[in-house]
Order: structure tokens, then sequence, then C-alpha cells
């Protein structure tokens, strides 16, 4: 039974309110006037009156326009047929494909059960040193990639994307420039991925309110193919767009704003999304790679610091480097005793040299005349840069290993590295 | 009695405002009803005919005009064996047997018994008929793990009653009536193995609160020698994010030298959690020889878990800790994040359109910080032994700065602060706790005047150092280089712990003395240099050698040599003769 109502009471940016009875919080409806029709969904409820987030904007909307109550929630198809296609925020298709209309599901739904997840014990092999020695991808993590704008992030997120093992892609984009959607759909198309791809993308000259929706249908979608048993990775690029997106209705809505204007409610926003990164007891997995773009290059911004705290660690990514320090992938001790014997000593010992490095580059900067030690640190230091953190460098865990012995051996004594003595009798290159 | 219902009239987020005609208790529990199901609701707020609830569950499809019914009661969790090795959600509902009435998700308004109704518990009594007892006295016990849990005169219960009928040994359910009580004025009393208490009033059914004074050994350096937590005390770890709180806890969670854990996951991730669920039974608790998840109890409201419930989680926590605390246990309660649940009054207040505070968290955070960490405490109970609640919170202040609400709130009221610096983190300086901020009001498993010296040299090592970004390491003379490095030394051979080595990992109060007494030793003793290169490398290779030593088991043949090399090397360039 679909119930119809005339007439709008008030229209505050993309917010319309209206006066109707009988109506489900979430609810969607259908909201025609002369400019067009959209969709939209109930937000709030309030003695008899009705608030509504319009999908498309209130721009166009009629004080007369019909409001049309669907008696359900936002649902997005399901099939294996959705392989390959791109839809936008709203789930329709922007690629002149068929529309899809069956096997609807809900998007949004409950949390995973604690008691139903699993201990994730896969790594994730990206073939970058700095993200496979020093800050491990393990299957089912979420992961942001932190960065200012220009950076390139986006190159970053498809390159994992492309080297990862992984069964299907879905790439939400949120507020995306058109030239990065092109830039995404060729590159898997070209690597032949785009056949386990799906893409929802809402671009920057897209209505708002569909960006909010991204990432609860990439991940509503997600979660079905993991439970079909599917490993699944899925990116969002740029989350900070959809912080934002949810900052505009908050204060439309006139929500008393917690810090600089964000709603009070931000980290529980953010984390019902990212914690849809799952490693299911019995079936598939989800792992999620988003971008947070920084304003201001300050991590103490709420959408970067709300980000860190709840997801496994973060990549930074700056100068067109991983960055060592604050960059952390906090699944990475599950998976890094596995690999080789010496994995986690390299790690530790090659970021606690690459500290003093910086301390002497401080000490360098400011005319100090340089010890014996401090020529050895500038000398590994250089290296380290040029040959492990460079984004060009592509070569696999083990070898990567490898170098980084040959780096401390060729400027250190075996004591002045701080490893345990087991491991240098072990590992120590001869020269 | 005819129930008392009222009807919703606006829905926003989880906050209902619903229209009633009869009374309404503040705080009491209220039932949204939906047509298959019904959805867990508290009221908050009262303004003429009209109740603010919050719902514990996600309010998609309520309507206005739904029913919401209320029952009365405040609310409360069940208490009685068989809350160990559980893990619950906020409310109480144990989530694997969800997971078998749901599925792989969560589903809302899907409420569960916390304990099992049908498991019998071998009861034996220790009271007798005619015995005169009061609210928190044994009345007998029931084998629970490891435990002999005792069963308790309801903690409610006022004035003196007597015991006229108890029931003899055997096994019985949780709801079976074990005791007849009783009172002055002959009302009668039936008591069960399993009783239940409101989670937001603290349970003060025993005879003195005391002073902390007894140190909680954690087996972590920097904690257990310089930043004790005593038991009964209560203390913080307020860090930004990727300094390692939540490894901290989970290590605490390990060794700590106390009878029962339990672990409040306040809205932070799942995983963390899961890490604990799947591992613990496999681990064995060094005291025991049992798993360790024997004595481990989990209450989880992870982040993507409904809000209020969250908030309401760390209630049920600590009052189940102080439900075991009144068995004469030592229980620790460690609650991450507390910054996570006051995220959640915060929420639940912008719905309301409260005033906001600082950074919009309400006014009352302060005073409902400090009353939480209040209900931990060590006690005397009214037989004479005793029993603690040891409270660590962790605080993720937004940015890692420490001026912000949460923490400074909780500042005064803890009795020692582990603050973690993102600096040391970055340098994988593990456990990141600042030794230079940090503080702790108790006593350690060290003597304090060892302890002192090793802490001027830190301060001074770190003066050096700070001075020596200005002058320069030439224009640094050799004695002040090397407490620089001393202060270094200290830092890297005993502040910092591999939390992943076996050995390592767990340092006992007996080897920290043993280690730090010779720390200290070495710390004191005056030592002579050609040049600052030959200082830095003979601390490098001290360095490396007390590392290794910190890595052999101290029965271990190697520990003595090993201990035998580092005298040595110290001879080598110490002046006193």
């Amino acid at each position: 039974m679909h119930r119809v109502y005339q007439g709008v009471d008030r229209i505050a940016g993309n917010v319309i309110t209206v006066r109707a009875t009988g109506v489900g919080y979430r609810e969607l409806a259908q909201v025609s006037s002369r400019h067009g029709s959209s969709l939209a969904q109930v937000i709030r409820l309030q003695g008899g009156s009705v608030d509504l987030q319009v999908f498309a904007g209130g721009r166009g909307i009629a004080t007369d326009a019909e409001i049309r109550f669907l008696g359900r929630t936002m649902q997005v198809p399901f099939s294996r047929s959705l392989l390959g296609r791109v839809f936008n925020g709203s789930g329709q298709p922007r690629d002149n494909g068929p529309e899809i209309n069956k096997n609807l599901i809900d998007i949004g739904g409950p949390s995973v059960n604690p008691a139903r997840r699993i201990i994730p014990r896969r790594m994730v092999r990206t073939g970058i040193p700095m993200i496979d020695v020093f800050n491990t991808l393990v299957e089912s993590q979420k992961l942001p990639i932190f960065s200012v704008a220009g950076e390139p992030y986006n190159q970053l997120l498809a390159r994992i994307a492309m080297q990862a093992e992984v069964d299907v892609i879905i790439l939400g984009g949120m507020g995306l420039k058109h030239d990065d959607y092109l830039f995404f759909r060729d590159l898997l198309e070209e690597n032949g991925a785009l056949s386990r791809a799906v893409l929802f993308i809402h671009t920057a000259s897209d209505p708002v309110v569909e960006c909010l929706l991204v990432p609860d249908i990439a991940l509503a979608v997600a979660e079905h193919f993991a439970l079909l048993n599917q490993r699944v990775l899925v990116l969002l690029t740029d989350m900070t767009n959809f912080a934002d997106a949810m900052k505009e209705v908050a204060i439309t809505m006139e929500q008393i704003p917690s810090n600089r204007g964000y709603p009070g409610d931000l980290y529980s926003q953010l984390a019902a999304r990212y914690e849809k990164a799952v490693d299911f007891d019995a079936a598939g997995s989800i792992t999620i790679l988003a971008v947070t773009t920084m304003p201001g290059d300050d991590v103490t911004h709420p959408v970067p610091d709300n980000t860190g705290y709840i997801t496994e660690g973060q990549f930074y990514l700056r100068n067109g480097r991983i960055e060592p320090f604050g960059s952390l992938s906090r699944l990475k001790q599950l998976v890094n005793d596995q690999t080789r014997a010496d994995h986690r000593t390299i790690m530790n010992t090659m970021i606690q040299l690459y500290a003093s490095y910086m301390e002497t580059l401080e000490k360098q900067s400011m005319g100090f005349r340089m010890s014996a030690w401090d020529n050895k640190l500038l000398a590994y230091g250089q290296r380290f840069e040029n040959e492990l953190m460079d984004l060009k460098v592509n070569i696999p865990l083990e070898q990567a290993l490898d170098l980084c012995w040959q780096i401390l051996a060729d400027t250190f004594e075996p004591a002045e590295t701080g490893i345990a003595s087991k491991l240098t009798d072990q590992f120590w290159p001869s020269r | 009695m005819s129930e008392n219902s009222g009807t919703i009239i606006g829905i926003n987020g989880n906050l209902l405002t619903v229209e009633f005609t009869r009374a309404v208790v503040q705080n009491e529990v209220a039932y949204a009803v939906m047509a298959d199901r019904r959805l867990k609701a508290e009221v908050i707020r009262i303004r003429g005919s009209y109740a603010d609830l919050q719902v514990f569950e996600d309010t998609t499809g309520l309507k206005e005009g739904d029913r919401v019914r209320f029952t009365g009661e405040l609310l409360a969790v069940e208490l009685g064996p068989g809350l160990l090795t559980q893990v619950f959600d906020g409310l109480q509902n144990p989530l694997p047997q969800l997971a078998e009435h749901c599925g792989f998700f969560l589903q809302r308004g899907v409420y569960l018994d916390a304990l099992p109704r049908d498991r019998l518990w071998a009861f034996s009594p220790t009271a007798a008929p005619g015995d005169r007892v009061t609210a928190g006295e044994a009345l007998g016990s029931v084998p629970e793990g490891i435990f002999q849990h005792r069963i308790m005169v309801p903690f409610g219960l006022r004035g003196a009653f007597t015991v006229e009928r108890i029931a003899a040994p055997g096994d019985y359910t949780v709801s079976h009536p074990i005791a007849t009580l009783r009172g002055a004025d002959n009302e009668v009393v039936e008591v069960t193995l399993m009783q239940r208490w409101p989670v937001k009033m603290p349970i003060r059914a025993y005879r003195e609160r005391l002073r902390p004074g007894e140190p909680l050994v954690t087996k972590v350096r920097i904690i257990d020698t310089f930043y004790p937590v005593a038991r009964g005390g209560t203390y913080c770890i307020p860090g930004p994010f990727g300094a390692g709180k939540t490894v901290l806890q989970q290590i605490t969670s390990r060794y700590a030298d106390v009878d029962i854990v339990i672990i409040a996951a306040c809205g932070e991730r799942a995983g963390e959690v899961v890490e604990t669920l799947r591992e613990f039974p496999q681990l064995t608790d060094p005291r025991t020889g049992k798993s360790l998840m024997d004595r481990t109890l989990i209450i989880c409201n992870t982040s993507s878990m409904p809000v209020a419930a969250r908030e309401a989680s760390v209630y049920t926590a600590v009052t189940i800790a102080e439900y075991y605390r009144q068995m004469g246990l030592n229980v620790l309660l460690l609650a991450d994040s507390t910054s996570r649940w006051a995220q959640a009054l915060r929420e639940m207040s912008g719905r309301l359109e409260e005033i906001p505070g600082e950074e919009a968290f309400p006014a009352y955070l302060e005073s409902v910080i400090a009353a939480f960490y209040e209900r931990g405490g060590i006690v005397r109970l009214k037989d004479g032994s005793l029993g603690s609640v040891t409270i660590g919170g962790t605080v993720s202040p937004a940015g890692g700065n420490f001026e912000e609400p949460v923490t400074q709130s909780t500042l005064k009221v803890v009795g020692a602060f582990h603050g973690l610096s993102r600096e040391r983190s970055d340098q994988r300086r593990f456990p990141a706790i600042d030794p230079l901020d940090s503080w702790s009001q108790y006593s350690g498993v060290v003597a304090a005047e060892q302890v002192s010296l090793a802490r001027g040299i830190l301060h001074s090592g770190n003066e050096v150092k700070q001075m020596m970004k200005v002058v320069g390491e030439e224009g640094t003379s050799i004695d002040d280089f090397v407490v620089f490095l001393k202060s270094e030394y200290i830092d890297a051979a005993y502040l910092q712990q591999d939390a992943y080595h076996e050995v390592d990992g767990a340092s006992s109060a007996e080897r920290q003395r043993y280690v730090f007494e010779r720390i200290h030793r070495l710390l004191g003793s005056r030592m002579s240099f050609n040049d600052k290169d030959s200082a830095r490398r003979f601390f490098q290779s001290l360095t490396q050698t007390t590392r290794d030593w910190n890595r052999v088991d101290q029965n271990d043949a190697d520990f003595l040599q090993i201990e035998r090399q580092l005298e040595q090397m110290i001879a080598e360039v110490s002046q006193d003769a």
C-alpha cells in the first residue's frame, strides 16, 4: 500500500518537511514535482511532521510536490550480473547497461556478531616494500590512506587493487573527479579486472546526498559476495567527502556540532562502515582500503583523527612516498611471524635506525659537525629512501628483506644495529 | 495489573519521544513494540507528559503512533554462576548464543538470558537455619571453574534477616530457590543462585573501603617498576591512535596478577575482541595452569554496535566486577576505550538538544567519569576477607591532545597515568608510555630510591638531549654525554619490552627486582671513556647484551653467563676501584 501526500511545509538544503502519518523511520519516498522526481529517505519524525533527505537535492522541488511513501527502506539489487557494471550513488546504472531489479537487498544492515569473526591469517602481497615489509596488509583489514590533496593516492589504491589476489573488487567513489573515475574504469578494463569489479560512483558534480549512500551500497554488495565465499576488496575514495556530506546534512538539520562543525556521531557513523571489514567464520572476507584526504595535512582534523581510531592502522602518503613514521598496520603481527624469521626484527630495526637518521638530518641542517656515527646514518638514510621508500619499487617481500640486510651490512657493524646476535649470525650478508 | 504504555510521537536516530499517561520512572526500561519484535530502550528524560527514551537498537521502521511498554524496572544485569568465560554484548546478551539464533549478523530485538537456565550447579550450603544474615553475606557456594562462587544474600536487602530454610547440598539451576529468609517485619525473601542488580548503582554490601596499597603486578617493566598500579586502584592510558593502547591492555589482561579479568571492549574494533576470544581459550594461565579464558569475561560492544548499548556496557562490566569482588576475589576491569563511552554520552546529549559543554560533551561528563572510576577500590567484606576491583581505562583523545575534556576529567580521579606518546611509538619504542610525563601515586615492586635514581638520569638525559639539539654533540661535555647515553640505555634495555617475545614479553616482579638491582648499580658507577665515539660504542654493545639478557629465561644457564658478561663489560670502563 502506497500512501501519497501532496505539499511540502519546509525546504532547507536537501531536507524537506511534510505532514504525514504512519511513516516508518528511514522509510523511502518518491518525491515528484514539475522539475523531476527523486527518491528521499525519512531522517526524523516529530509530532506529525516528517523530515526527508532528498537524494537529488532540494533544488527544483515545488511546495505542491507529490510525496509517495514506498513502505520500504533503501535497497539495491544483488546478483553476480553486477560484476563489470558501473552504478551511481542511488544504485542506478551509469554505464548505459540494463537496469537490474531482481533480488533486492537492504543496505546499512546490522553488524556482524563478533563471535562469528575469525582472526585474520592471510597476508595480502602488494610488492611495495613499505607495505609488505614494514606495514603488512592483511586480508579483512580496514586501512585508510591518509594523504593531502594532490598526492597519487588513487594511483596507489589502484595499484594495490591490481596486485592483490582477491575474487571481487568493489569501488565506491565519493565526490570523485570525473577524470579519476575514468582512470579507475580504464585501468580495471586494461588489466582485465573489470569483469570481477563493481563500481559505485558518485562524482563531484552529483547530488551530495547520493554521496552518503555510496559506502553503504558498496559494502552491502561486498557483504553478500563475501557470504558467497568470495574474497572481496572494497576501495573507498574519498571518505573525507563522505564525512563532509554528513556534516552538510547535520547542519541543515540544526544538529549541535561537536568538532569543526562535524556531527557528534561522526565516529559511530564512520565505524559503522569500516567495521564491515570482516573475515567470516566459514565464508569469505571483506578488506577495506579507503582514502582519507587530510585538509591542510592535519592529522588531528576530525575526519582522519576519528578514522585512525577506527581502522586497523593507516598508510601516510606524503611527497609521493609511504611515510615510515605514522604509517601502521595493526594486523601485521598476525602474519609477519610466518613469513620469515628475520621479518619482525628487520622491520623494527630499520625504522629505529631511520628515526636516528632523521635526528642526524636535523643536526646537520643546524650546521653541527657530523660524527662517524652520523655519517653512517646519513648514508643509511639515503639508501633507505631511494631503494625502499620509492613507490616505483616493485619487489616481493623476500627480496625486500634481503635488500634490507644488504643496506645494513653495507653501512653498519652488526652490533651497531642492536639486532640480537642469533639473527645477525644467520642473516648478516658476508662481504 | 494492566501494563503501563505510551505512544511514540517522535523519532530522531535512536531517540524516541513518547507520550505517556501513567507514572514512569527515570531510567526505567521500556520496549518499543514493532509488528514482529520489541526494541529495548531506557527512559533518559521526562518533560510533562513526554518521556525521551534512548533505544539500544537501530530504530529503522519504527512509526509514529507505535506503542511503548514501560516495565518499571531499572536497567539491570543477572549475577550468578556461569558468567565467567562468557562473551556478552553491552546489555548482557551472550554473543555466541545469539550467533546460534541469528547467524552471522546481530539481529535487533533478540534478547537472551545471560545465565543458562538449564545448567545445574553443585550447591553446598554454609549458612544454617536460624542464622542471622545481612546483604552480601554468603549462604553457600557452587564451584564455577577454578573458583568457589559464593551465593550471597541479595545486595538490595536492608536490615538483618533470619535464615528460615536452606537447601540441602545438591544440584540446582540458577532460578531454583535455595534459601528462604525472613526479615524483621516478617517479610519473606526467596533466594536463588542468581540475583539481579541495577547497573548504574554501586554494590555496597561490604564492611569498609580501604586504601589501595599492594602493587598489582602486570609484568610490564615500565609499569611495575616506574609507574605502578595498585590492587583496587585506578589508572588510565591516554594515547593517540596507533600508540599501542590496545596492545598494552591485551598484555595486561594476559599477565596481570589478579583472579578475574573483565574486558569491556567499548566502542572499539571488533577484530581486537576476536583476538582475545579466539586466543585466550588456547592460552594457559601461569598462575593456575588452566585456560586463560577460565578467569576472563568479555563485555563487547564494538564500534558498529548500537551506541546506547555502548553507554550501558561499561556499567554492565563494572557491576559484574563488583559482584566477583564480593566473593573476596581480586578483579581487574579493563575498559577500552572510555572515550567511546563519553562519545556515546555526547551523541545522546546532542539528540536531547542539551546545552553543550567543551567540545560538545555534556556538562555532566566529569561527574559521570568520576562516579565510574570511584566504583573501583579494595574493600573488607563482612566476613573479614578482602576483595578488590582495579579499573584501567584507555582514553582516545581527539588528535592525541591530552588537553581535551575526557582525558582531563579522567586524570582528576585516577591514581596512575600512563601517557602514551606518538613520538615514542613512531620510533618503535614500545610500550610507548612516556617515561617523563607519566605518574603514579602507588608504590611499585622495586625500592623507591633505586627508581628515583633512574628517573633522575632519564630527566637529565633528556635535558642533555635537548641541549645537544642546540649546541651539538661537540659542544657537550663527555660527562653530560655519558648521562645521555645512560638514559638511552635505561630506555632501550629496561623500559622497552617486546610484547610478542615469550620471555621478554612478561617480566615477573622477582625478575624485575633482580634485573633492576643490577641496572641500578651500573647506573651509579662512574665510567671513563677516551672520547664520545668509544662511549657510544660501549653503550651500544651494553644495550645489545642486556637485550639478549632480557630474552633469556631466568632459570636458563645463559642467564648467569650473560650477567657475568655484563659485569665484565662494566668493570672494564669503571673508575670505581
